[in-house]
This record gives C-alpha cells, sequence and structure tokens, in this order.
C-alpha cells in the first residue's frame, strides 16, 4: 500500500495537524525544516536545569498511551524503566502488521519527530543505548534513517547516540521481546515472560519498548506540555492518533485524528466509501470485524472499542465492500498469521494451521454444516495459551469474523462458498519473496 | 581382617559388579531414550519412565561404587582409588581399565548436572546430557577390553544383548521423531 | 499463602507427564499440550504439583507463589 501523506486530508480540526504537521513537503524533512515545523527541542530546558523525570511527570499527565497496539500507558512504563541503572531504550519502527503504514510513514518522512523522541525517552530512563529497529530488508529506510542520525550528530544533538538495527523481517519478530532477544544475540522469536523487558531486557538491562509514533508524540509533549496533548481527544482518550485507512476507500492513505473520532468519520475523510460496505476491519490483523452498521459510530477510543468487541489495536481501518467475501479475506490472513508463527509454542503451532484450514474451509469449500462449529471449538484451546499474543490476534480476528458474518458463515454451511470470494483479494498478505526467512 | 585383600572372592565381585552396573545403565539408557520418545500406555504411564530413568541410576551409582571398591581393593592388581576417576593413571590393563574411568567421570557429570538441573536451565543441562550417549558405549567397552571373561559366551551374549537393545530403541526413537514434539 | 501453577509454552514440548501426576488441574489438549484448568493449587494438592512440576522433562511447568502481578 502506497504512503500518501496528504494534509488536505485532515479533519476540519483546530487542533490538527500535530504530528502530520510536516508532511506537507512530501518528502523527508531535514533538520533545520524539522526545526521550523516543530520548534526546537531543548533537551534541559532553555534554563539548562530540568529534571529528566520531569518528561515523565508530563507524560503521565498527558495520558499518552502507547501507539504500537496494546496501548499500555506510556508515562507508567517508562516510570517502571527509570532509576533502575544504565538503561537501555528500543524504538519499534517494524511495524509488522502488513495493513499499517503510519510507522512507515513517520520514518520516512518525519524521522527527527521519531529521533528527537528517542533522545527524550533515553534521557528520561536514564538509558545509555539506544535502538531504533526496523525490518532489516528495508534498505531506503535504513539508509534516510541514518542520514538524519548522521545530520543531529553533526549538529550534537544526540547526547546517547542512537543506532539504526535491522531485524529479521519475521511478522513476530517485531514483538516485543522478540526485539529484546534479538537485541540480545538470540533469534528474533518471542520470549517468555517473566522476567518484562522493564526489569530485565537488552543485556539485562531495564528496557524501554516503545513504538515509533508513540515517541514522536513524545517528541511534541517534551515542546508543548500535557495541556497541550490534553488539547485534542477525549478526557479519557486524549491526544491524537494515526489511522490508516484502506480498503474501498477514495483516498485510502494514513490520516491523523483525534482520539474519539468516530470510525465512520475517519472513513469519510479518506474520501468515503466507492462502494456499498459490509463491515469494517478496525486494528489491522491483530483487531477485529465489525458490521458496518455497529461500527460506524464508534468512537476511535480502546474503551468504545472493546465495549462493542473490537480492538483499536494499531488505529487501522479496511473498508470491506458488500461484494467481498470477510470469511475469505479471513482466511487468507488467518493462513499467513499460521504461517508467521515463530512455532515455539504447541498450542499455536498446532492450532493456528487448524484454524486457518477450518476457515479456509467454509469460505472456500463451503462447512458443510460442521465449519463454523470447528472454529468455535478451536477458539479455546489455542487463545492465551503460546508466549506471546500471536495466536490471540488469529484467534480474535477469527472470533469476530464469524460474528460479523454470521450470515455469510451459514451460507457458506449450507450452500458452499458466495460469488465474493472470487473478488481480488482486499486485505494486503506480503509474500514470500518479501519475507527475510532467517530468525538471526 | 586386614584390608589387604586377595583372592577369586574379590575377582569375581569385581567382574559382577561390573556386569551389573553396564546392565544397569543400559537399562537407565533405554528409560531415557523411551522418555524422548514419549511411550506410554494404558498400563504404563509417562511419569513411570522418568521416574524409573531417575531412579535407576541410583542403583547404577551404588553398584559402580562397589565395583570400584571391589578392584581398588584386590591387593592382587594393585589399582589406586584414583584410577576410578582419573583415566589411565593405572598401567594395568590399559587403555581398557582407562576407559572405565573415562565412563564413571562422564556419569558423575550427567549426575551432577540433573541434580542441579534447575539451576542450570533447561538449555544447558540438556547439552550436557547428551554425554550419557558417550558415557554408556565408552562403558561397554571398558568392560569387554578389561574383563578377563571377555571370551566366555554369556558375556558376549550379555553385551550383545545391551547393545541390540539400546540400538533397538535408538532406531523406534528415530523413527518416531517426527511425531514427538517440535524439537 | 496460594501457589500459582505456570506452563512456559516455549519449554513445554507436550511430554503430558505433567496431567498424569496432577489431572485434577492439569487436561491435554487434541495436540498433547497442557491446559492449566485452575492457576491456583489447593494447598492438598501442593504436594503433587510439587512432583509434577520436578518430573516435567522439559523444566517447563512452574510453581510460583501468588503475587500481584502487573500487566
Amino acid at each position: 500500500m502506497t504512503v500518501t501523506a496528504s494534509p488536505a486530508a485532515q479533519a476540519d480540526s483546530a487542533v490538527l495537524p500535530r504530528l502530520l504537521a510536516g508532511v506537507g513537503h512530501q518528502r523527508a524533512l531535514g533538520l533545520a525544516e524539522h526545526e521550523r515545523e516543530y520548534g526546537t527541542l531543548w533537551l534541559r530546558g532553555r534554563s539548562g536545569q530540568r529534571r529528566p523525570e520531569r518528561l515523565i511527570d508530563m507524560v503521565e499527565a498527558a495520558g499518552l498511551t502507547g501507539r504500537g497496539g496494546a496501548g499500555f500507558p506510556t508515562g507508567r512504563k517508562m516510570r517502571s524503566v527509570a532509576g533502575r541503572g544504565e538503561a537501555v531504550v528500543v524504538a519499534n519502527g517494524a511495524e509488522g502488521e502488513p495493513a499499517s503504514a503510519k510507522d512507515r510513514l513517520l520514518l520516512t518522512y518525519l524521522p527527527h519527530l521519531v529521533l528527537d523522541g528517542i533522545t527524550l525517552a533515553a534521557d528520561a530512563v536514564g538509558a545509555t543505548e539506544a535502538h531504533l529497529c526496523v525490518h532489516r530488508q528495508e534498505h531506503d529506510l535504513i539508509d534516510g534513517l541514518a542520514a538524519a542520525v548522521a545530520e543531529r550528530r553533526q549538529a550534537g544533538l544526540d547526547p546517547v547516540p542512537i543506532q539504526i538495527t535491522g531485524i529479521p523481517g519475521r511478522y513476530v519478530s517485531s514483538e516485543q521481546s522478540s526485539i529484546v532477544h534479538y537485541l540480545n544475540g538470540g533469534p528474533g522469536k518471542p520470549t517468555f515472560s517473566p522476567p518484562r523487558p522493564h526489569e530485565s531486557g537488552v543485556q539485562g538491562r531495564p528496557t524501554l519498548v516503545n513504538n515509533v509514533e508513540t515517541l514522536s508524540h513524545v517528541a511534541l509533549i517534551a515542546r508543548h506540555g500535557d495541556r497541550w496533548f490534553r488539547g485534542a481527544g477525549l478526557p479519557s482518550a486524549p491526544g491524537s492518533m494515526l489511522v490508516t485507512v484502506d480498503g474501498a476507500v477514495q483516498w485510502p492513505g494514513v490520516y491523523e485524528i483525534e482520539l474519539g473520532t468516530g470510525a465512520g468519520e475517519v472513513v469519510m475523510l479518506a474520501g468515503g466509501p466507492t462502494e456499498d460496505l459490509q463491515a469494517l476491519l478496525i486494528g489491522g490483523y491483530f483487531g477485529a470485524w465489525l458490521p458496518v452498521e455497529v461500527a460506524w459510530p464508534v468512537r476511535m477510543t480502546q474503551a468504545s472499542m472493546r465495549a462493542v468487541g473490537g480492538a483499536l489495536g494499531a488505529g487501522v481501518i479496511i473498508a470491506l465492500p458488500g461484494s467481498s467475501c470477510g470469511l475469505a479475506e479471513t482466511a487468507r490472513v488467518v493462513r499467513y498469521l499460521a504461517e508467521q508463527g515463530a512455532g515455539q509454542c504447541g498450542p499455536c503451532l498446532m492450532g493456528l494451521p487448524a484454524l486457518a484450514g477450518a476457515v479456509a474451509d467454509l469460505a472456500f469449500q463451503g462447512g458443510r454444516g460442521r465449519a463454523v462449529e470447528a472454529i468455535a471449538g478451536l477458539l479455546p484451546l489455542i487463545e492465551g495459551r503460546g508466549a506471546c499474543r500471536h495466536p490471540d490476534g488469529a484467534t480474535q480476528l477469527a472470533r469476530s469474523a464469524i460474528r460479523a458474518f454470521i450470515a455469510d458463515a451459514r451460507w457458506h454451511d449450507q450452500c458452499g462458498p458466495c460469488d465474493g470470494v472470487g473478488r481480488a483479494p482486499l486485505l494486503p498478505i506480503p509474500e514470500d519473496g518479501e519475507e527475510d526467512w532467517n530468525w538471526t | 581382617m586386614s584390608f589387604t585383600l586377595h583372592g577369586p572372592a574379590l575377582w569375581y565381585a569385581t567382574r559382577a559388579t561390573g556386569l551389573v552396573t553396564l546392565l544397569l545403565l543400559t537399562g537407565t539408557m533405554l528409560l531415557g531414550i523411551v522418555t524422548a520418545g514419549r511411550f506410554a500406555s494404558e498400563k504404563w504411564p509417562r511419569f513411570l519412565t522418568v521416574g524409573l530413568h531417575r531412579n535407576l541410576t541410583l542403583l547404577v551409582l551404588i553398584f559402580l561404587a562397589l565395583h570400584v571398591g571391589t578392584t581398588v581393593v584386590d591387593t592382587y592388581t594393585s589399582i589406586p582409588a584414583t584410577a576410578a576417576v582419573i583415566p589411565f593413571v593405572s598401567p594395568y590393563k590399559s587403555p581398557w581399565l582407562g576407559l572405565g574411568a573415562v565412563a564413571a567421570d562422564l556419569l558423575i557429570a550427567v549426575l551432577v548436572t540433573s541434580l542441579l538441573r534447575n539451576r542450570l536451565g533447561f538449555r544447558a543441562w540438556r547439552g550436557l546430557h547428551w554425554l550419557a550417549y558417550a558415557c554408556w558405549p565408552v562403558a561397554l567397552i571398558h568392560g569387554l577390553g578389561t574383563g578377563t571373561d571377555r571370551r566366555t559366551l554369556w558375556l558376549l551374549a550379555a553385551a550383545l544383548a545391551c547393545v541390540a537393545a539400546v540400538a533397538a530403541a535408538a532406531t523406534w526413537r528415530l523413527a518416531t521423531a517426527a511425531r514427538a514434539g517440535i524439537r | 499463602m496460594s501457589h500459582q501453577l505456570r506452563v512456559n509454552p516455549i519449554a513445554c514440548n507436550g511430554h503430558g507427564v505433567c496431567a498424569e501426576l496432577l489431572p485434577e488441574i492439569i487436561d491435554l489438549d487434541p495436540w498433547g499440550y497442557p491446559i492449566v484448568r485452575s492457576a491456583n493449587v489447593p494447598p492438598p494438592l501442593l504436594m503433587h504439583a510439587r512432583r509434577a512440576v520436578a518430573t516435567c522433562p522439559t523444566l517447563a511447568l512452574r510453581l510460583e507463589r501468588a503475587q500481584n502481578r502487573r500487566p
């Protein structure tokens, strides 16, 4: 999916754009332009005296939550790492979610925003080492980031040098514990916790792992304060977020919205539907399908999504038209997820292929009256039984598909596949050729 | 009774305890292979295999101690106690005797690391446990080489039976390897 | 003081010895991997739980003192 960054398509909002203020230039912002657009960053405050912990106070007061999918309060995370000795900051820019493009957009066009965030976080938690991780086959991205880091080094900006680190290209390798495992010299596979990274991560040191969008917000909070951050969004869900909109919409791309914006409003931001829609996939492959009439009014916040059985995830909205078959799309994604497991845990290694087979059976062969039951039976055997959340993402997606497409499921079960299965796939599935198959 | 003894009684004791040690060690090996191969039946649960494997090792130790003890105490051959764990320190029937010490060392290593499993962590423990596959053949060769019964039929038959049993178990293990798990 | 039973799914190889020794708490799924029905181990079963932990061929079963676990 191409990364579009058109500021003209921002919501009619007095407070936006924030992160995406600088994308109008349609190319990577250099350091000088970055400072013109967003303001200069003063690490220690103009008086040179600001305590590093002050930033953590601000981030906590701002109510910023992680933008990588889990939504954990960022201030609390930073506090759990700070004060434990020489820490490590890891910025996760690997964006394993195939349907998401926001991290790529930030790293391509606004690298200095991310790098500011990393430096601020490193200062706040007392880190002596910092990594910005991307998939190692992304050569262009790595080159661009290396150039940005070099520019900053010349300007003497980052007291802790930021290392651009390429990690294996597998889906689970971008998971938090996988990255730490890889940085410790092991394969890019998830590890069993405890211990969690904030206790013992890279080289056994307290490690802060944050998504690059989260760190970009930190960079702006440091400049403008927590009250400014809360000037957007809702009291219970403050700030702005990046959303990737794809599927049957006029202008697929990455948009910045205030938290609490209705999902339907976001679809309209992207130019509105190109056909009649049946459902929205919200959250990406770790998210959930919602029928369009249920999804349209739901606010884009963690709590609202959960209340309707969905998930905010990495801020992805994919619009499924009526002419597509949601079960077929789901079958392809679950098959992809099954192939992308680390193969370390029995229930995931055995269960996901079985689940993929059952969903594919329902979608492409017609379930013959058994598939829905088979799927329902498999879900509790897989959920929560892996070392990481990978199998849970697949089960959540499958469960939401059966719920959202229940009429289709019954139809498939009785009459076989519908016409929609023949339609060109809507959900992006990375091809084998692009994947780096080596774990180390 | 003075501690220096000689005479055929000790000699028989050494050979007998040696053979029993080898048979018990073979039994332990078989149970270890069966553990990895996940065998279970209605009357034979898996925990029995695991438990028996561990407990049999104690018996191996006891008979090994008797075997070493009777050898050292026997004045006919003047083998020092250190020869039990330091290979080739005694010139008697070297290198066959020395291999006994090698096997004993390997067994002690496997034993100690298994007792400290929890502290070692699974990966380290497993790597070291493979030494067991070295210990058993070395013990067997020691027995055949050192033993003065080497030409007697029953000893050869016993040795052959041990080899056949382990070979059969190993073959079965390899054949079921695909079914037996991730690693 | 209560004890919690946990399986390390990466270490677990599906031997199933734990389910034999602690059938009150551990079942096996269709692929041979343990399902801990209820993590809390009642005191009468503690000895059996300890034995199951010790007998696991891959050290995948753990008995932990109950504590407040942060997300």
